[in-house]
C-alpha cells in the first residue's frame, strides 16, 4: 500500500493524468490459510471508478514464491475485469513456485531460501532500507 | 477460535475481532463476484433440532459465500424422529467428515455437550440452544448497532456509552441473554423492559437494569430499542392476560416509536409478530434495522466460520497474526 502510494503520484506526474491508488487484501484468497494461525483480514480499498477496463499495476515489496500474487490476481478478478494487469516489485528474490514473472523490478537480489528479506519504509519504519538476514 | 458456544465466555478482544472480520466480509458483498474461495473443501453441517428459517438460511448463505460445502440436517423427517440420540447423530456427522457443525437444539447446553463430549472433532457453533444463548444473533445485533452509529469507521470500536433497551419476553429469550452479555461486554448500558411475569429469576446477577414501564424507558432516549418476539410456542398463554393488553403496554407502535430521538434505531431479531410486539409502522420505518440485521447476519456468520475453520486446527486460542 505504502509503495503504491509513493508510485501513484510519481506516475501521475510523468503521465500527467491522475492515477488512483488502492489496496488489496488477499487473506481470504490465500492457499496456505490452514497452515498458519488464523489471520485477520485487512481492508481492501478500490478506487471509486472501479477497475473494469483499466490498466492495473499490482505493487508488492518482495516477490518470492509467487503465491501471494496468485491470490492477488484472484482477488482482483472478484472485483472486476481490468484490461491489463502488470506487476511491479521492489525486490525479486527468486525461488518462484508458480509461473509468475514481474514486469517491473526495483532490484534482483539472489537469495537462499533460508534467508529473510526485510523491506523497511520511511512511512512505517522510519527509514528506507532492504536487509537480508540469514 | 475452536468453537462458538456462548457469549458469556467470550472476552472483549475476541468479540471485537469477530465484528471486525465481519466488516471485511460485509465489504465483499459489494463485489462483482461475491464468492470467496476461503473455505473451499470444508464441510459445514447445519444440524437443526428446532425449526428455523432465517438462522439456517443465513448460516447456509455464509458457508456458501466462503465456498464451503453445506449439508442441511433437520431433525424432522430424520432418524432423530426415530429415536436416534444426539451422540449417534454426532458420530454419523463425524464419519461423514464435517469440519463445522452449526447446531440448534431445544435443550440448553446441547452445543456444549457436542463440543466437549469427544464425539466429534468438528468446530461447533451454537445457533440457539433452549433458553440459554444465541451468540451469532447477539453478534449481528451488536454489528448492526455499531454500523448504524459509526458507519465506515466502525472497525475496532466498541459500544461504550450507547444505551440499548431490550423489550419483551426476556424469560424465554436466548437472544436477550446473549445480547445482555455481549452489549455490556462492549460497554453499552442495557435496560430490560418486560412484564413482571416474564422476568427471569436470576436477573439480579445480570449487568442490567429492569423496568416494567416501556414509555419511561423510551423517554430516556435510548440509542437502540430491541423488540423481542413473543414466543407463543413456549408460552401456553399463561404469562399475560391478552395479546391486546401486551401490545398496549409493551408493544412498539407508531406513537411510541415517534417519541424516540431521530437517530435511534428499532431492532427485531425476527420473525416478527406484527401488531403484537411491534407495529407495521415501526417495523417498516426508516429507523427499523430489521432487514439490515438479516444482511449483517450473513457477514457475521461468515466471520465466525472463517475464524473457526480457516486457520490451523490446533489453533486452540485462536490467536491472530
Amino acid at each position: 500500500m505504502t509503495l503504491a502510494e509513493r508510485l501513484g503520484p510519481i506516475i501521475s506526474g510523468i503521465a500527467e493524468t491522475d492515477i488512483p491508488v488502492g489496496s488489496l487484501d488477499i487473506t481470504l484468497f490465500r492457499d496456505d490459510l490452514a497452515k498458519h494461525p488464523t489471520r485477520a483480514p485487512k481492508r481492501t480499498e478500490i478506487p471509486a471508478d472501479g477497475i473494469d477496463g483499466r490498466t492495473v499495476v499490482l505493487v508488492d515489496d518482495v516477490l518470492f514464491s509467487g503465491r501471494s500474487i496468485r491470490a492477488a490476481l484472484d482477488a482482483l478478478q472478484s472485483i472486476g475485469r481490468p484490461a491489463v494487469v502488470r506487476l511491479a516489485i521492489l525486490v525479486d528474490r527468486g525461488h518462484r513456485e508458480l509461473p509468475i514473472r514481474p514486469d517491473f523490478v526495483g532490484k534482483n537480489i539472489p537469495s537462499s531460501r533460508a534467508e529473510r528479506v526485510n523491506v523497511r519504509l520511511r512511512e512505517l519504519d522510519g527509514s528506507d532500507e532492504v536487509t537480508i538476514e540469514s | 477460535m475452536r468453537h462458538l458456544l456462548d457469549i458469556r465466555t467470550l472476552d472483549r478482544e475476541q468479540a471485537l475481532r469477530i465484528l471486525d472480520v465481519a466488516e471485511d466480509m460485509a465489504d465483499t458483498h459489494s463485489r462483482e463476484v461475491k464468492k470467496l474461495p476461503t473455505l473451499l473443501g470444508k464441510t459445514v453441517v447445519n444440524l437443526f433440532f428446532e425449526d428455523s428459517t432465517r438462522t439456517r438460511i443465513s448460516f447456509e448463505a455464509a458457508a456458501k459465500r466462503l465456498s464451503a460445502d453445506v449439508i442441511n440436517f433437520a431433525a424432522k423427517g430424520s432418524s432423530v424422529s426415530k429415536g436416534e440420540s444426539l451422540k449417534d447423530t454426532a458420530q454419523t456427522l463425524q464419519a461423514m467428515g464435517a469440519d463445522a457443525v452449526v447446531v440448534r437444539h431445544s435443550a440448553s447446553g446441547a452445543p456444549r455437550t457436542l463440543a466437549t463430549s469427544g464425539w466429534i472433532s468438528a468446530g461447533v457453533v451454537n445457533a440457539g440452544d433452549g433458553t440459554h444463548e444465541h451468540p451469532t444473533q447477539a453478534l449481528l445485533d451488536a454489528f448492526t448497532i455499531r454500523k448504524r452509529r459509526y458507519g465506515r469507521d466502525s472497525r475496532g470500536r466498541d459500544l461504550s456509552g450507547l444505551r440499548v433497551v431490550i423489550v419483551g419476553d426476556v424469560l424465554h429469550s436466548r437472544v436477550a441473554r446473549s445480547n445482555v452479555w455481549l452489549l455490556s461486554l462492549l460497554g453499552a448500558v442495557v435496560t430490560l423492559v418486560t412484564p413482571p411475569t416474564l422476568v427471569p429469576q436470576n436477573v439480579s446477577e445480570w449487568p442490567v437494569r429492569v423496568l416494567y414501564d416501556l414509555d419511561a424507558a423510551l423517554a430516556e432516549g435510548p440509542d437502540a430499542g430491541m423488540m423481542l418476539r413473543i414466543q407463543a410456542e413456549r408460552m401456553h398463554a399463561a404469562y399475560f392476560p391478552t395479546e391486546r393488553e401486551y401490545s398496549r403496554l409493551w408493544g412498539l407502535d407508531a406513537v411510541r416509536a415517534a417519541t424516540l430521538p431521530d437517530d435511534s434505531i428499532v431492532m427485531h431479531p425476527g420473525p416478527m409478530n406484527r401488531g403484537l410486539e411491534i407495529s407495521s409502522e415501526a417495523a417498516d420505518s426508516p429507523r427499523s434495522t430489521v432487514l439490515e440485521q438479516v444482511t449483517n447476519g450473513v457477514s457475521v456468520r461468515m466471520a465466525v466460520l472463517y475464524l473457526l475453520l480457516a486457520g490451523e486446527r490446533n489453533d486452540e486460542e485462536g490467536k491472530v497474526k
